[in-house]
């Protein structure tokens, strides 16, 4: 195995507040020809600007400031803007976190598919084509050679991802780059492009860094990781080694994450009067209807989990409780009294007993008010306190999702981490004092060291405030460690629900045995028993069309 | 040889240059990567802008007077213009300093932060401003004071025509140029002012109503909108004003308010498509779902969760539409209808004294009259579009 990538020393720096400050303080990274390099971290760590560097590249306000790339015996730090131009795209290439987002809209998927070898002189556009077809067949996207003739925004999610490691493959690479490919999936939907990627990369022979902040991800997929902790490397191993035996603290703190679990709370006593209930509810956007008959309670203190996949209806559901949806048919009922459907019907009382998380805190929180008008208006407007009183509460709320009143009473929300400015959508929720909450993918957006301590909170409030909540999730771990019954959903409907203990135990519903065989788990070898236990054609969506 | 024939020429030249420039750079430099990855178009457009200079300072040092003794129009205008230029880039940065030293902190990191064009925008619209407020204070004359003497040269040179005690002359019936354009910062300035407040009260009110509301007052004030904007929006102002002056004289309203009420009407119709956008984008985020759920009222939803979103993007609106209403009153004032005379402002000053500028080939200081008045209403136009411009890019993102 000759060496493909050296990069010796490297320093970043990014411009902000009219100064350089180090994104990347001198790391190394060295790829050998076919390897795949796993690269983690949390978000900030620096994972992306490292990835980028690698091409010799940075974002605008971000530089290199010293030590050497050297691709295949070139530096590409001093390398002239013709030479790279000469290797990007055709020897080194990138595969974007959001496809929806890189794809050009305006043009079909195989105009942008040539585009690369057709720029690069490698192929005539026919050829090209031909090529893009091939690797559409071997990234198993369905209807090979018309899909390319569709334009991005009529392919899912997940073909999309798959066209785009297509496109970057165009040229046959050296190095391709992924940053975060599979993040914004579903896990039926990762896990099918987790095998394609996969098969590619072995059968060219491409070497590879993986971005990604999920381990189990990262498992499956890299010959060796690197560990990113706020630019600085905490350790590099051999996947099997880093697994088994994680030297540093921090990866061993990360390592650690996924082993969050509450003990589930004992069984509802028959007869006990639900907090809410939903009753045979059906709903529609316009015309199309998107929830059949969706039915289910959730009691005083306990948990649900309601999971599916993008589309299957858990948020609509969520609508329908709040009354932003009215629903078709069926009711929505708080302590055993029905709630009129729309939400403009229900009085303040009713309003404030059913409160929400958002999933994005970006866009939950108005980004001109301070952190204390956020949670002082619903306190204020609630319960009618005000001065000493009202500035008492907020103290009080801020205390209980562990921030320092004092510290935070007067900032903006983006003067905030990701997960700070979860813990306020938690105490603005918590200001109306609710006896029920939604939780919309509260964790998906965060790190999982930051979402540990989400979850956590959340259970400690519920203990301490007999909470129930509604907990919205694609990501099964989470499920695991939070619930005390679950809920699945597909196409809208419920195709089955019961405590989690029974929900984790087989046999399980087809639905529920998919989703649960698809989350990744730690063991390098997952992926590669799962495919020769069901063929490549049975697992990720491919299984789900054929229920 | 003919003139295209010489533009060829130094085009060619230029061209040569261009690629002589990249190639001695990479020779001298030993191929620093500047002039290594400097694509041709830039070195082309480096020689390019080099002759330019070239031929600017050679133009600008050509004698003012020919042989036969008369001025030569286009050098004098073109001195005037580099000098005028030259002016405010040292004013500009000497305001910029001048900010960096004085003020608060926070004034102190805008100013440091901040281009040279914007801090000259400041610069001129505290200047109008100030003369605006203390117009009466500043001005030599009254604004409708006939004076001795008519139609004095600007220039206070009196071997050409001019007078000491008016600097800037005196129009046709003997008032002062000057004192006239100071008060012209009040009415014109005061008047574009309080139309556009008026314009975006109107146009923002029922901009975020339609976005948050949506449905059929969306429906109903999104067409009442198309149906005015449909109507070219000079030619449908002439008509109202045409309408009002005969209401004014009936109801004894001055003229001036209807033009205000007019104007703010048609140019609401811009800043309320640009609200309802900005607020459509806003209603859509979950702060806004959480505060409905929450039960809050419209009052509360539009000023406390919607309208300091929306800021950015209204504050910089706002300096482009004080622009155009302030030409637009310019236009109408020109047209006869606008601001009355004997009242001083600029557009009506431009058209009294507008045949003066065919006196530009002879004597460039008889030309100036028009020319100051408009270019009063240039440098306004141009100093909000600065501010507005820097104040855009500011709310564009790369905030901290």
């Amino acid at each position: 195995m000759s060496t493909l990538l050296k990069i010796r020393d490297i320093r970043l720096e990014g411009r902000s507040d009219e100064q350089w400050n180090p994104i990347i303080n001198g790391v190394d990274l060295t790829l050998q020809k076919g390897e795949v390099l796993g690269l983690i971290g949390e978000s900030g760590a620096g994972k992306s600007t490292l990835g980028l560097a690698a091409m010799g590249f940075t974002r605008d306000g971000v530089r290199i400031s010293s030590g050497t790339v050297e691709f295949d015996g070139i530096d590409l730090v001093k390398a002239s803007a013709a030479v790279k131009r000469g290797l990007l795209g055709k020897r080194i290439a990138y595969v974007a976190q959001s496809a929806a987002a890189s794809f050009n809209p305006a043009h079909r998927i195989i105009d942008q598919q040539v585009e690369g070898p057709v720029q690069h002189g490698t192929m005539k556009r026919p050829e090209a084509e031909e090529t893009g077809m091939e690797l559409y067949r071997k990234l198993r996207l369905p209807d090979p050679d018309n899909i390319g003739f569709r334009y991005p925004h009529q392919v899912s999610g997940g073909q999309l991802q798959r066209a785009m490691t297509a496109m970057a493959m165009s040229c046959r690479p050296d190095l391709i780059i992924f940053d975060e490919p599979t993040t914004a999936l579903d896990v039926t939907t990762q896990i099918e492009v987790l095998a394609s990627i996969r098969e590619i990369v072995d059968e060219y022979d491409t070497a590879a860094i993986y971005i990604t902040h999920d381990l189990a991800v990262v498992a499956q997929m890299a010959d060796q990781i690197k560990v990113l902790l706020k630019g600085d490397e905490v350790e590099t191993a051999d996947t099997r080694t880093m697994l088994a035996a994680p030297t540093q603290e921090y990866t061993k703190s990360l390592w650690a994450v996924r082993s969050f679990e509450r003990p589930a709370k004992p069984s509802v006593i028959g007869g006990a009067v639900p907090v809410v209930s939903v009753r045979n509810v059906d709903a529609s956007y316009g015309t199309v209807p998107v929830l059949h008959d969706v039915s289910f309670d959730i009691h005083e203190g306990r948990t649900v989990a309601v999971v599916g996949e993008s589309g299957s209806g858990k948020s609509t559901t969520a609508r329908c409780i709040t009354g932003l949806l009215p629903p078709k048919a069926g009711e929505i009922a708080f302590d055993g009294q029905v709630l009129p459907a729309d939400y403009r019907k229900r009085d303040k009382g009713q309003l404030r007993q059913a409160q929400m998380i958002y999933q994005m805190a970006d866009t939950a929180l108005n980004p001109r008010m301070s952190i204390g008008n956020i949670i002082a208006r619903p306190v204020q407007f609630y319960t009618g306190l005000t001065g000493k009183e009202l500035r008492a509460r907020v103290d009080s709320l801020l205390d209980q999702i562990e921030l320092e009143p004092s510290q935070y009473f007067n900032r903006l929300p983006s003067e905030l981490s990701g997960g700070q400015k979860q813990r306020i959508g938690i105490a603005r929720a918590l200001a109306a004092e609710p006896k029920f909450i939604i939780c919309d993918e509260v964790t998906s957006a965060l790190d999982q060291l930051v979402a540990e301590g989400i979850l956590r909170l959340l259970a400690k409030l519920q203990d301490e405030l007999k909470l129930s909540y509604m907990f919205i999730t694609h990501d099964l771990a989470t499920v695991r460690a939070i619930s005390d019954e679950v809920v699945v959903m597909k196409d809208g409907r419920v195709v089955e629900q019961g405590e989690k203990q029974a929900m984790f135990t087989p046999p399980h519903h087809a639905y529920t045995d998919l989703l649960l065989s698809s989350v990744p788990e730690m063991d390098p070898d997952w992926l590669t028993n799962l495919l020769q236990e069901r063929g490549v054609d049975n697992i990720g969506d491919a299984a789900v069309d054929k229920m | 040889m003919s003139a295209l024939m010489w533009i060829v020429l130094i085009l060619i030249g230029i061209a040569a240059g261009g690629w002589l420039l990249r190639w001695a750079g990479q020779k001298a430099t030993s191929n620093a990567p500047v002039f290594r990855d400097m694509p041709y178009g830039v070195a082309f457009g480096y020689v390019l802008g080099a002759a330019i200079l070239v031929a600017g300072v050679f133009f600008y040092f050509k004698p003012t007077v020919n042989d036969a003794g008369t001025a030569v129009a286009g050098v004098v205008f073109f001195r005037w213009a580099v000098q005028g230029l030259l002016l405010s880039m040292l004013l500009a940065i000497g305001f910029k300093q001048f900010g960096k030293y004085v003020g608060t902190a926070g004034t102190r990191k805008l100013f440091r932060s901040m281009p040279l064009t914007a801090s000259f925008g400041i610069l001129i619209i505290i200047i109008y401003v100030i003369m605006a407020v203390f117009a009466p204070i500043i001005a030599p004359y009254g604004q409708e004071e006939v004076l001795a003497s008519a139609n004095v040269i600007p220039g206070g040179n009196p071997a050409m025509g001019g007078d000491p005690a008016y600097p800037l002359g005196t129009d046709q019936i003997g008032r002062d140029v000057l004192s006239r354009l100071i008060y012209g910062a009040r009415n014109t300035v005061g008047i574009a002012f309080a139309t556009t407040v008026l314009a975006f009260l109107l146009g923002a009110t029922f901009g975020f109503l339609a976005a948050t509301l949506g449905g059929w007052l969306d429906q109903f004030l999104s067409r009442a909108v198309d149906v005015l904007m449909a109507i070219p929006s000079l030619i449908f102002a002439l008509l109202l004003m045409t309408i009002a002056t005969v209401w004014a004289a009936e109801w004894g309203i001055p003229l001036t308010i209807f033009m205000v009420v007019i104007i703010a009407v048609i140019d609401s119709t811009r800043v309320y498509r640009l609200a309802r956008a900005v607020g459509q984008n806003i209603v859509v985020m979950d702060y806004i779902e959480a505060a409905k759920l929450r039960g809050e009222g419209l009052g509360y939803l539009i000023f406390k969760e919607i309208l300091p979103n929306a800021t950015a993007p209204l504050l910089a609106e706002f300096g482009l539409r004080f622009c155009f209403v302030f030409l637009t009153i310019a236009a109408l004032s020109f047209l006869g209808v606008g601001i009355q005379p004997p009242l001083a402002d600029w557009g009506t000053m431009v058209k009294e004294s507008a045949s003066f500028i065919s006196f530009a080939q002879f004597a460039p200081t008889a030309a100036l009259p028009p020319l100051l008045a408009a270019g009063a209403i240039a440098l306004l136009t141009v100093a909000v579009n600065f501010v507005v411009d820097w104040m855009l890019h500011k709310s564009s993102g790369l905030k901290e």
